[in-house]
């Protein structure tokens, strides 16, 4: 979050995508350093928030916000709860067994909806687009409603369920861009090499889009282990996820213990994101395995 | 492909059909049987009143009980607030992001740019509980504002900062923003620039060549970003349930409650059948833009 100011001061001549300053752009300095200035400030509104809750999860005192000291003992504290190690175990199993189902659900959508010409494209598209834009409380409402029509009982596994329902897409989405940028004449080598389709698949296919899948995977198991409004209505006696745990030790009161296992979660979606990010970029390259 | 188009046809289907199975089964059902319930009535134990007589059941009008009620005078504070919340938020984030966004897009220099992307990106992905909580540490009596506030001499009594409305407002622009810098920043990035030159070179001020050329050449993004923020925005509850007071109620909360305390769920699937119909009509409304301009929807 360097102030990124200072770049343009330096470089008098407008940089951008263009070596040339467009007229019309932004011709005034004043103009540049103004959006430089506001950006910054929103990349500390943006950030501020989580550094501080990082913060005050070392922080020794117990209510107020003043520092008196750093301390890892509400780390400690957290080893020793029994309520939220048991939360973490339900989460990483939800997230586990979720991105799992969403992984090759999503990418066998992906490859049909980046391959094929087939009747039924447009609604298969509608179909993985909606469980993203419905809002979240009415999948929510929707899903206990229908739990409770068919008895099954609340446990982890219609948490499962529902995180799988809300997921698959982003898989969908993530692997069938990879195999937009795709370079079909690969399989065809192979196929003309002699090799079947199930082998051009294995051989050739699915190394190529490996990255778009993990990609897809780690956003499935970010978006699961952070899931609070749809597990909230589905989570039964037994299954409370991480954040339905935070969730309520916050209703009681904001405590350092809750900063700390704030923050631990943030640190590990955060490594999960960028990592995910990374793999998106790049572009087919760095032989995977076979 | 050498396959022919039936060979195809049938293959794409296979890959399909575990989707449309899971989807089908816990999703479009669920829906279907939420929008059924919406239409019966509560039993004594919270569950469904079972209907007897079907045909007088609907000819009495009585199938139509929880939306009628849905519109009782009681109620209608709670949409307002949620309309006029997620409308301010649309709006406040659409004018924070496009200075932010042309920076990163046009201003920027070159090496700066995926760095500054990212920054927008990570947040995008990170739990909205824990940065809802975050603000809480800010804003509560003995959080952060009040005691540097207090410590400066500024006041001498802390401020009441949490569970308002403004702490709402806050904790939903500050969700919201990567939704919209992020569609803007696409539309932006994809400006031609000699566009602008144009302009200029036609005698335009840039104040005029803003309005006139980059802001309609960029306005899929601006659609784009406001159907991105304004659906969440509307539906909110985690945000007002721990950020807002009593006074602060969205519609979000509304049909939890229906769901929780109140256990009246025909009138809770009323209302999110209500809030499902005005994201869905916004979403034609914005594939029907999208198509008269001819352009591909960014969604």
């Amino acid at each position: 979050m360097s102030e990124p100011t200072q770049s343009i001061e330096t470089t008098p001549q407008f940089v951008g995508k263009h070596e040339v300053a467009p007229r019309g752009a932004a011709p005034f300095r004043w103009e540049r350093k103004a959006m430089g200035l506001h950006s910054l400030i929103v990349y500390i509104f943006l950030y501020a928030p989580i550094l501080i809750l990082i913060a005050f999860s070392f922080n020794e005192a117990r209510q107020t916000a003043r520092w008196e000291g750093f301390t890892f003992q509400w780390y400690g504290r957290l080893m020793e709860n029994k309520l939220i190690l048991n939360s973490m175990k339900n989460s990483l199993i939800v997230a586990g067994t979720a991105t799992f189902a969403c992984t090759i659900i999503g990418t066998l959508a992906a490859l049909a909806l980046g391959r094929y010409e087939f009747k039924g494209k447009g609604p298969t598209q509608a179909l993985l687009f909606l469980p993203i834009i419905i809002p979240e409380i009415v999948l929510g409402v929707a899903m206990v409603t229908f739990f409770g029509i068919m008895q099954m009982r609340l446990n982890i596994w219609t948490v499962i369920i529902s995180h799988i329902v809300f997921s698959v897409s982003y898989v969908a989405i993530v692997v069938r861009a990879r195999l937009a940028g795709f370079d079909r004449s690969l399989e065809e080598a192979a196929m003309d090499l002699g090799a079947g389709p199930v082998q051009t698949f294995f051989r050739v296919t699915l190394p190529l889009i490996l990255p778009g899948i993990i990609a897809g995977a780690l956003l499935v198991f970010t978006i699961s282990i952070d899931d609070y409004v749809i597990t909230s209505f589905v989570a039964g006696a037994g299954a409370t996820t991480l954040p339905l745990q935070i969730y309520s030790m916050i209703k009681v009161g904001v405590t350092p213990e809750v900063n700390a296992i704030s923050t631990l979660l943030l640190l590990f979606t955060l490594v999960m994101i960028i990592v995910a990010q990374r793999l998106q970029q790049q572009p087919s390259d760095k032989g995977e395995r076979k | 492909m050498s396959d022919t188009s039936n060979h195809s046809g049938k293959t794409a289907r296979v890959l399909i059909a575990p989707s449309w199975l899971l989807l089908g089964i816990f999703f479009l059902l669920p829906l279907i049987i939420m929008f059924v319930i919406s239409f019966g009535m509560r039993g004594t134990y919270g569950g469904l009143k079972p209907i007897t007589d079907l045909w007088a059941y609907i000819s009495s009008g009585d199938f139509l009980a929880n939306y009628r009620q849905s519109l009782d005078g009681l109620y209608l504070p709670i949409y307002w607030r949620s309309v006029w919340m997620a409308v301010a938020t649309t709006v406040l984030c659409l004018v924070i992001s496009y200075p932010i966004a042309y920076y990163i897009a046009i201003v920027a220099p070159a090496r700066w740019k995926n760095l500054l992307l990212a920054l927008v990106v990570v947040p995008f992905w990170t739990s909205f509980l824990i940065r809802t909580y975050a603000w809480m540490l800010i804003l509560r009596t003995e959080g952060l504002a009040n005691t540097v506030l207090l410590q400066l001499g500024l006041i001498n009594q802390p401020l009441d900062l949490l569970y308002n409305e403004l702490a709402v407002m806050i904790g939903l622009i500050y969700g919201e923003l990567p939704f919209m810098i992020l569609p803007l920043y696409a539309s932006l990035e994809k400006l031609d620039l000699t566009l602008l030159e144009a302009s200029s070179d036609l005698g335009a001020n840039h104040f005029s060549t803003f309005w006139r050329v980059t802001v309609p050449m960029t306005m899929p993004g601006i659609v784009a970003g406001i159907v991105l923020v304004f659906i969440p925005s509307i539906g909110q509850f985690v945000v007002s349930d721990l950020l807002g007071g009593a006074k602060s109620m969205l519609v979000g909360n509304l049909i939890q409650n229906q769901f929780s305390i109140a256990r009246n769920k025909p009138f809770g699937s009323a209302i999110a059948f209500e809030l499902t119909a005005v994201v869905l009509v916004l979403l034609m409304a914005y594939a029907w833009w999208s198509k008269k301009k001819g352009q591909e929807a960014m969604l």
